[in-house]
């Protein structure tokens, strides 16, 4: 069994999640995280890879456009080659749909407004990295926080993604007016994870006024898949 | 806009000569009344402003609060009221990135954000609706941005802030005590400028807040880049890690001029500066403009030679801007050159301290009149009055300007905003606990009355987390000081503010005081707001979640002062009557008593009774558990009042705590030993909130249906009309 998993962290300028999700991969999980500026390279030994939230470029043009052009994107899109798991979380997730990592779009949400709320996810997926430990349409309490959470897909590519399971996470009922109440997806190949959410601010129960079990379970999965976590 | 005459004889005087231009424009900036508070100075100092936890340091923009093993707290509190009431995004997002800077430059980093807001009549003013509206997307944008949680504030709608805006934000640090910024410079240190470009915004701002709100004078509004303060915070914290820091002060009223000449007269050194080296945002602006522009996000730095590289290595990593503007002197001057043309020369301590005044003060003539009490129509049906109140502006859910602010980021927020006091964790395993409260209406009836009770309020707030209140934080709004009604008003405020705090010994660790605040139709109403920050030590937390056949019990008497009241403001048009008063020694006994019951963990919940009185704070309890309440009103402690009385008085000193039945004879002991008025008045359970008198139903309202209301009636008002 492994002992150290190596998470990267990527950290883009206006990053402000990053100093939180470290926290959790360190402090809760006890695994070994470290932060990767984003003009640096990735280290070739890296385990998972997770794009935290925040507002990098402060969302200018359009939330993740610009970080999307970032040098260390290119190492992400390799290491999402080769499987190594990748979450993008917030504005991670926009990053990684700005890239071309994931499908679809993330638009403003239907109330034109910044939305700071707990709700609930209903997991679609239990194959991915990161929801392996889940039972199928388990909920998750759990907080979004974002201006440009809707995500889009049109009616053709909703059905490839259903075909191809890609879709991870539902909202349980209507939250931003997203494509069939889509919070999170995944690549064809289920190990680069995209979700608006933040699972980093539910997994401590001191913070998380109802269930903090559930949320734990995407960082025990990703345990699990590395190997360290039976 | 300017200097008045005898500013300029003074000034010709202490230097003299004339003044070149460019010192004209610096003095007059540097002795506005933003940047030298020279109405208020004088009178400032009888704040007790020394405790056990405060840390005390020259040049510091914030308090500093020592919390144990090695941390420590900061706070401080700004407005940005004059920008706002002409641009509201703006005016609300730069006032954010002012107050973060101030903590930023202890050296701590920024954790919370909160904001106090007050406008006209939204229901009526549709100008009201439009400032509230921005100035919350504008909080929105910059605290988000940023990464620093809002978690809690206040929203007030009175008439008095007609076609104005009166918009506080205060912020709290955190760090380590070894990483605060000692302020300190030598000979030959280097001036460093970083951050944002200097441009044409904000020109003049500080003096467009000094005078009343005569023109919209949009260039005197600064424009928000929360990006870039976000870069600022990261490349500061940085280089504090690093130890490149010697000195460092945020750029905010008055721009270089007051940043440059504080920092020299507080550290006792000279400083020489170029204006050509600023980097600036347009290539054609003069020496005047380059010294008063408020632009924001930048910081000015001391730092000596051989720490000049790596500070530029961090500010390259970033991309943020960093000009080495100029170098430390001997001399206690302020000595500006553009190349080697000289602009300006000021002994740094003429800059820096305006002469005070002493304005003359009088009570004003309308108090005589204002405290007799009408007599009103019976109340046919309680229950709508109730709901009427739950649905006004002022007593309604703010979770429409809560749900736009990101209050989790940080992963610090144990108690989410919409309740009492918000509480952060820290990382020495305490909790910080912080509310900031302002009354203007019963302020306006009583100065020193009404300024207490927002003290005694938010010191409330805190108490029912299970915080000892630890500092506070003042901010004194008030309108023209050369008028002497409004400067006694302000004086009395004061008065009352300190005596409080002595007595309760909760050092004053910062303020702020925002004079000029006048509208088209007069001064606004005296709007101190006070801030207060208490400690939780020991865990658990109390729960703050009611169950079925818990017990509700009243600390405190609810008194005959209807005064400033919503109930009789909203609901019957009047202003007027007697303004509640604080007890001291009753404010304390309750105070300790409820901190004593919530430490032994007899409580489920505990909840401050203010706006809207007893209704509203039972109201609230049963809405935000989900869960009806039964009141017997004759139970309620205090002389025998009126019901209207005993529903919507708004005394101080009152709590409303819930419990476990078995826990009632430990609590009822507590209590009786602290010689407390109190007494169990209720009980939970169904889904109706029901007020009784005798078997009589004076309030029978069903739970799910005021929620509905007491959630929806704000954002419904700010969109719908």
């Amino acid at each position: 069994m492994k002992t150290i998993v190596n998470v990267g962290v990527v950290v883009f300028p206006g990053s402000n999640c990053d100093r939180d999700m470290y926290h959790v991969l360190t402090d809760v999980f006890n695994l070994d995280a470290h932060y990767y500026w984003h003009e640096k390279s990735l280290p070739k030994n890296i385990d998972a890879i997770i794009l935290p939230g925040g507002f990098s470029y402060g969302d200018r043009l359009r939330a993740g456009v610009i970080a999307a052009h970032s040098p260390i994107i290119h190492d992400v899109e390799k290491m999402a080659e080769k499987g190594i798991p990748v979450l993008g979380v917030c504005n991670g997730f926009q990053i990684l749909v700005e890239s071309g990592l994931l499908p679809g779009v993330l638009l403003k949400n239907e109330s034109l407004n910044f939305m700071c709320e707990w709700t609930n996810l209903i997991v679609e997926n239990n194959k991915t990295p990161f929801t392996n430990q889940f039972k199928l349409n388990e909920k998750i309490p759990i907080p979004i926080a974002n201006g440009e959470g809707r995500y889009y897909v049109d009616d053709d590519i909703l059905k490839q993604l259903k075909k191809k399971n890609q879709i991870v996470f539902r909202y349980s009922q209507v939250v931003n007016g997203s494509s069939n109440r889509i919070a999170g997806v995944c690549n064809e190949e289920g190990n680069v994870v995209g979700m608006m959410p933040h699972p980093e601010r539910a997994v401590e129960s001191e913070i998380n006024p109802t269930d903090n079990r559930p949320s734990s379970l995407i960082f025990e999965s990703l345990l699990v898949k590395m190997g360290v976590k039976n | 806009m300017s200097l008045e005459s005898q500013e300029l004889d003074e000034l010709k005087s202490k230097i003299g000569r004339a003044p070149t231009s460019t010192e004209l424009q610096i003095i007059a900036a540097e002795w506005s009344e933003h940047c030298s508070y020279k109405s208020s100075k004088k009178h400032l100092k009888m704040l007790p402003m020394d405790g056990p936890l405060v840390i005390n340091e020259k040049g510091y923009d914030s308090g500093v609060l020592d919390v144990g093993n090695g941390y420590v707290v900061t706070a401080h509190i700004e407005s940005h009221n004059h920008p706002s009431a002409v641009e509201p995004y703006g005016g609300a997002a730069t006032g954010v990135g002012g107050v973060i800077r101030d903590i930023l430059s202890a050296g701590t980093r920024p954790i919370a954000i909160f904001d106090g807001l007050r406008f006209g009549n939204i229901e009526k003013d549709q100008q009201a609706r439009w400032l509230f509206k921005n100035a919350v997307t504008g909080i929105a944008a910059y605290g988000n941005c940023l990464g620093i949680p809002t978690i809690g504030g206040e929203v007030e709608f009175d008439e008095s802030y007609q076609n104005y805006a009166l918009v506080d934000v205060a912020a709290v640090g955190f760090g380590k005590k070894e990483n605060l910024i000692k302020n300190h410079a030598k000979k030959n240190d280097l001036v460093v400028l970083l951050g944002g470009s200097t441009g044409r915004d904000g020109i003049g701002g500080s003096q467009f807040a000094s005078d009343s709100l005569e023109s919209e004078d949009r260039s005197a509004v600064q424009i928000p880049d929360p990006f870039i303060e976000k870069l600022i915070i990261e490349v500061i914290l940085e280089a504090r890690n690093q130890n490149l820091i010697h000195a460092m002060k945020d750029l905010g009223g008055g721009g270089l001029s007051c940043a440059v000449s504080e920092t020299a007269d507080a550290l006792e050194i000279g400083i020489e500066m170029d204006v050509e080296k600023v980097h600036t945002r347009e290539s054609d602006m003069h020496p005047d403009e380059i010294m008063v522009s408020e632009s924001q996000e930048r910081m000015l730095i001391v730092t000596s030679k051989p720490k000049l590289k790596k500070l530029e290595e961090i500010c390259n990593k970033f991309r943020v801007g960093c000009s080495v503007i100029g170098r430390v002197k001997s001399d206690n001057y302020m000595h500006v050159k553009k190349g080697k043309k000289t602009f300006a020369n000021l002994p740094t301590d003429v800059v820096a301290n305006a002469t005070l005044l002493d304005l003359p003060s009088k009570k004003p003539s309308y108090l005589e009149t204002i405290q007799k009490e009408k007599k009103f129509k019976p109340i046919s049906n309680y229950s709508k009055t109730l709901m009427k109140l739950l649905a006004s502006p002022n007593i309604a859910s703010k979770i429409w300007v809560y749900g736009q602010y990101d209050h989790e980021v940080g992963i610090r927020t144990v108690v989410k905003p919409g309740g009492d006091a918000s509480v952060l964790r820290l990382d020495n395993g305490k909790f910080l606990s912080v509310k900031i409260d302002g009354n203007p209406k019963q302020c306006y009836i009583n100065p020193r009355e009404g300024a207490i009770g927002c003290f005694e309020e938010a010191c409330r707030n805190v108490v029912c987390t299970g915080a000892k209140p630890i500092g506070m934080l003042d901010h004194l709004q008030f309108g023209n000081p050369k008028d002497p009604e409004i400067f006694w008003t302000f004086l009395e405020s004061l008065k009352g503010l300190t005596d409080f705090a002595k007595y309760f010994e909760i050092p004053c660790i910062g303020g702020k005081v925002s004079l000029y605040n006048e509208t088209p139709a007069g001064p606004i109403k005296p709007t101190p707001v006070i801030g207060v920050l208490g400690l939780i030590e020991k865990t658990p937390l109390i729960p703050q979640k009611i169950t079925d056949g818990n017990c509700l019990v009243i600390v405190g008497d609810t008194k005959d002062e209807m005064g400033g009241s919503e109930y009789f403001e909203y609901i019957h048009k009047f202003i007027g009557g007697t303004c509640p008063t604080v007890d001291f020694s009753e404010s304390k006994k309750n105070m300790q008593s409820v901190l004593n019951a919530i430490k032994s963990q007899l409580l489920t919940s505990a909840h401050d009774c203010s706006k809207g009185g007893l209704a509203v704070a039972v109201s609230e309890l049963c809405m935000t558990n989900h869960i009806g309440c039964n009141v017997s009103l004759e139970k309620i402690p205090g002389e025998k009042l009126d019901i209207d009385k005993v529903l919507f008085s708004e005394s101080h000193s009152r709590y409303l705590l819930t419990l476990e039945k078995k826990n009632l004879k430990k609590l009822e002991t507590i209590l009786k030993k602290n010689k407390i008025s109190f007494s169990t008045v209720g009980y939970f359970k169904d889904n109706m909130i029901q007020f009784m008198h005798g078997t009589k139903s004076i309030v029978n309202l069903r739970v799910d249906k005021a929620e509905k209301t007491w959630l929806n009636s704000l954002r419904d008002l700010v969109l719908h009309g």
